[in-house]
């Protein structure tokens, strides 16, 4: 079994994420990875709906290099971020050897200058072994209130 | 309960040739009047047929502060009622949407029961209203609709006050539009997919309306995503464009790009900017379906619906369509700083799965809380909210091709960088702000 493995993945995503190191979280995901946060819990992976966010990795790195870039008006001031996770659980999805499904309950908070956005979810993680390392393929992030009227989301729930 | 008596003479003021108040997005008061005067004798969209596409099938939906119930009566008749009982004012249905169990609306509360035209059908203990005055009076004719509802090609829009214009006196030429985006379907009919997107905006609902006419800020405001999106795509090389980036890109356009796109005006402060060609011209790989077009509608008729891809058209105050990617934002206020913005797509009935496609991403690309593209738009619609307050300066100038004189409320033809566009919304406003206003 390669869980300890799989769930040091999941936090050092997070933990990247807080730091504010783009580029490294990049690398956590396989060539074909998804960074997706659908509107509702029941969307499957490939209908034909809105979602907030659905990220290959072309849209995530225009999203880091827009951050990068210091030309963002909406990032003056700049946001921050704060991933707050739950130990995730293996799901019974994880038949595969080289294919593990985790689920983690988390809270997210962002805050730009006085103002806080605050999210709370679970995240599934399906992860795959990619030349013995294990990679993000899909970080799907189930938001509590996708349905909800939401603010402005800048950073990476 | 009247609010402090403001003047038409006063509203009229604060809408000059060429440039407009600041109170108009930062006074309270003027809100409370707007949603009163400005809401109640102008026509809002309140949502599409194919919502409540069976009898009894509603969606509830909240106009100017008042909660409706929009739904298919029995008949199949579209109704549009006040969700408020007429006993003590609990509302009937609380959920967004959704199918009724029987033919009746029956309060929780304590049981009124009404017909799906609103009539009060049922009450408990009902001797003991004998002899009362229940019946003569406003409680007892049940469920009040709107002033006035009209169904054009699907798309539902309501009056909620008595007086104002007609339907087809408020909309006029803007019409067409809604024709050209229902007739990209071979069989003329969209259909509500995919869900809604929802934004909450710390603005007045004015600065959002008003930059669904501005074709100059995306060099500017933009310039982030358009740079990051040029950038990764220069990495992609040679490899066909994605459909996300095929739809940001042209974000990237130069002010001689928008200037020449071309711009309408309407009476009641309806317009269309990218008249000629837009942002959204260009999409292409459509296949048989040009040809189902053809045959449905002839082939100067289809070649004219997919020509037709406006940047946006504006149906004042509460409906800004996209008639290429199909897909509307409808606006609407919650309070003078406070605006809610719904981004809602269509499904081709008889088209390309792509056309939903398009429709879908698009939206999600620019139009949901997480877009990057929307992130810059919203941040300077705050901004310009809390900046609005200070200094001097009363004004917000839209004096771009300004002509001295300029003809008031006709159908004009301009650029498509003409302030002309937000003119035309602001005088549309002072308008029907004191359309029915007596003066003391």
């Amino acid at each position: 079994m390669s869980v300890p493995e799989c769930v040091e993945l999941i936090y050092r995503e997070a933990f990247l994420l807080d730091e504010g190191r783009y580029e490294e979280w990049l690398q956590l995901f396989s060539p074909g990875g998804r960074y997706w946060v659908p509107l509702s819990r029941s969307q499957g992976e490939r209908d034909a709906r809105l979602s907030i966010a659905d990220e290959d990795m072309d849209l995530l790195r225009l999203r880091v290099e827009r951050l990068a870039s210091g030309r963002a008006h909406s990032q003056q001031p700049a946001s921050v971020m704060q991933h707050v996770l739950q130990q995730p659980m293996l799901g019974e999805e994880s038949t595969d050897t080289d294919t593990r499904v985790f689920r983690t309950a988390f809270t997210y908070s962002e805050c730009r200058q006085d103002e806080v956005v605050v999210l709370h979810g679970h995240y599934v993680h399906r992860l795959v072994r990619l030349d013995g390392q294990w990679r993000i393929e899909l970080k799907r992030v189930n938001l509590l209130n996708a349905a909800s009227r939401l603010p402005m989301i800048q950073l990476f729930p | 309960m009247n609010l402090k008596q403001v003047s038409s003479a006063q509203i009229a003021a604060l809408v000059q040739g060429d440039k407009v108040h600041k109170d108009l997005y930062l006074s309270e008061e003027l809100f409370a009047i707007e949603q009163r005067e400005l809401f109640g004798s102008t026509w809002s969209f309140l949502g599409h047929a194919s919502q409540i596409a069976e009898s009894g099938d509603f969606f509830t939906v909240d106009i100017a502060g008042q909660s409706l119930i929009v739904l298919r009566d029995d008949k199949g008749e579209i109704r549009a009622l006040h969700n408020r009982c007429a006993h003590k004012g609990a509302q009937l249905l609380t959920t967004e949407s959704g199918r009724l169990s029987g033919r009746f609306l029956r309060c929780p509360y304590h049981a009124w029961s009404y017909r799906l035209d609103g009539a009060l059908a049922a009450y408990p203990l009902r001797s003991g209203y004998e002899n009362t005055g229940l019946l003569a009076c406003e409680s007892g004719r049940g469920l009040s609709p709107v002033a006035a509802l009209h169904v054009y090609r699907d798309f539902i829009f309501a009056r909620l006050n008595a007086g104002g214009p007609t339907f087809h006196e408020y909309f006029g030429d803007v019409l067409p539009t809604i024709d050209l985006m229902v007739d990209r379907s071979p069989v003329g009919r969209l259909e509500i997919a995919g869900g809604v997107l929802r934004n909450v905006v710390h603005c007045n609902w004015k600065l959002y309306l008003e930059n669904v006419n501005d074709s100059v800020h995306p060099v500017s405001t933009h310039e982030s995503a358009v740079r990051a999106a040029q950038a990764v795509a220069r990495d992609r090389g040679a490899e066909p464009m994605p459909l996300a980036f095929e739809q940001i890109l042209p974000f990237g356009e130069r002010y001689e790009f928008f200037e020449g796109m071309g711009g309408k005006v309407f009476p009641n402060g309806h317009s269309i900017s990218g008249t000629r060609f837009s942002v959204h011209s260009g999409y292409g790989n459509l296949g048989e379906y040009v040809k189902d077009l053809q045959a449905a509608y002839g082939e100067e008729r289809a070649k004219q619906v997919l020509e037709q891809a406006p940047q946006n058209t504006v149906l004042y105050p509460s409906l800004a369509i996209k008639g290429s990617p199909q897909t509307i934002r409808v606006i609407r206020p919650i309070a003078v700083d406070k605006t809610v913005i719904e981004a809602w797509n269509f499904r081709t009935v008889g088209g390309p799965d792509l056309l939903l496609d398009r429709a879908l991403t698009y939206s999600r690309l620019v139009f949901s809380p997480m877009s990057v593209v929307a992130h810059d738009d919203l941040h300077l619609f705050e901004s310009q909210q809390k900046g609005l307050r200070s200094g001097p300066n009363p004004w917000v100038s839209l004096h771009r091709d300004h002509v001295p004189g300029e003809s008031d409320q006709q159908t004009v033809e301009t650029s498509g960088t003409s302030e002309l566009l937000m003119r035309n919304q602001y005088r549309a406003w002072a308008k029907f702000m004191t359309l029915n206003m007596k003066d003391a």
